[in-house]
């Protein structure tokens, strides 16, 4: 029986690693089933689930919320997404991080960031002086 | 014997001081394995990631991807740069500001405006002070563990600003783990996507797209991205907890030195003042 090589992976983990005689995931057109020597295909994945028929006669489940699935006649590819991901959920999150910049900005406080950092300068060079000053002590 | 106390009263400061920075200094130590591990974890994506992306380059299609061609003028470049969140991590920070603040330089120079995006308390603190450069976006404390969704906010400022032309050339600077003594500040350039040098051989097959090119391929290489930035933020982190451990162990160091210097120090002042209390009672006797 020929077999198809499938890998599962997401950004923070390997998920699968196998041969598979079939692998069916839900793509946005549709539910896709790739055998081996399936023509090269790229697609996006709808959140769902994609099941494996491992080699060895097991079936394998695996819940994707979404990524990439790609087909080369030997390879099946699933790259899939660690979260919940949509439009809108992106849009909100680059928001944010726009508003954290903001309030960065906002926050600035240099004379008392100066401060703070002169301070510290001058009590490490008062360490250092005070180590120097010991070291000549001791040679005497 | 006032000398002496307060010699004293500093060892006591300095061993607590040592105190600390052994306990830094071990807790980095085992934070670097995890750091690594996560890592390990990460690379199987973006090995396959690079794979997708490289049949994507070969294959023979009419459609190219804006992320794909460069451009031939360059006006504005942003930078992503992943700083730490915390200090105490020697030069790691200034090295890696150091060399991105030259390349900035060099781009002003050039009459090229600079744009930055910063993860990490440190570059934030840095890039918001820093004149003619504007902070667009941030993220900061991602803790030991990041997930790729705390980076997509950032990273969708980059790319929405590379999409609509407003810059025309990202930049990514970050922190290279090499090993616990050695990393190296990188700055790489991120978009336009830099085709590996094998990936000019054209091929006469095609994907079959579903439903159509563009609306595969922008996820695809968003991801894509979006997978390299989060290797680069796993680097850096692998990087800071590599120098903190480093920077504490000499710290810890230069402490037992010190110890050491001022223990003598505190031997000799003692040795004096009873030699100077002998002397005293011995010629108070000679004198009676």
């Amino acid at each position: 029986m020929t077999t198809i090589r499938c890998d599962i992976v997401s950004a923070e983990a390997e998920i699968f690693h196998g041969e598979a005689t079939l692998v069916v995931a839900t793509g946005v057109m549709g539910e896709l089933g790739i055998a081996p020597r399936h023509a090269p295909l790229i697609t996006r994945l709808k959140p769902g689930q994609v099941r494996v028929h491992a080699a060895d006669g097991s079936e394998l489940f695996f819940y994707v919320s979404g990524g990439i699935l790609e087909v080369q006649p030997q390879v099946v590819t699933v790259l899939a997404d660690t979260a919940m991901r949509a439009a809108d959920l992106d849009e909100a999150s680059a928001l944010k991080a726009k508003q954290d910049a903001e309030q960065a900005l906002a926050n600035r406080s240099d004379a008392m960031e100066l401060a703070e950092a002169q301070a510290q300068l001058a009590q490490a060079v008062a360490q250092l002086q005070a180590l120097e000053r010991l070291r000549k002590q001791l040679k005497h | 014997m006032a000398n002496a106390r307060e010699i004293r009263t500093k060892i006591k400061s300095v061993q607590n001081t040592r105190k600390v920075t052994r306990a830094l200094e071990m807790v980095s130590a085992s934070k670097i394995r995890k750091a690594q591990e996560l890592m390990r974890a990460s690379r199987p994506y973006a090995r396959l990631m690079r794979q997708v992306i490289g049949h994507i380059a070969r294959v023979n299609t009419d459609y190219k991807h804006p992320f794909m061609a460069a451009r031939a003028e360059v006006r504005r470049v942003g930078y992503l740069v992943i700083s730490t969140d915390r200090g105490l991590c020697g030069g790691l920070n200034a090295n890696l500001f150091r060399k991105m603040l030259a390349e900035i330089r060099a781009w002003q120079g050039q009459g090229v405006e600079v744009e930055v995006v910063a993860i990490g308390q440190k570059a934030i603190q840095l890039f918001r002070r820093i004149k003619g450069v504007t902070l667009t976006a941030s993220a900061s404390h991602l803790g030991e563990r990041p997930h790729v969704e705390q980076l997509v906010g950032v990273i969708k400022v980059m790319l929405d600003a590379y999409s609509a032309g407003r810059v025309d050339r990202v930049q990514l600077c970050y922190n290279d783990f090499v090993n616990t003594m050695t990393q190296n500040p990188s700055s790489d350039t991120l978009l336009p996507l830099q085709p590996g040098s094998d990936l000019a051989v054209t091929h006469d097959w095609d994907y079959l797209y579903e439903p159509d090119a563009p609306s595969v391929l922008d996820p695809v290489l968003k991801r894509y991205v979006e997978s390299l930035v989060y290797q680069a933020t796993l680097e850096n982190l692998a990087s800071e907890q590599a120098a903190r451990m480093v920077a504490m162990k000499s710290a810890s160091d230069n402490a037992t030195k010190l110890i050491d210097t001022l223990t003598l120090i505190y031997n000799k002042a003692r040795q004096a003042a009873i030699t100077q209390e002998i002397s005293e009672i011995v010629s108070g006797a000679a004198a009676v």
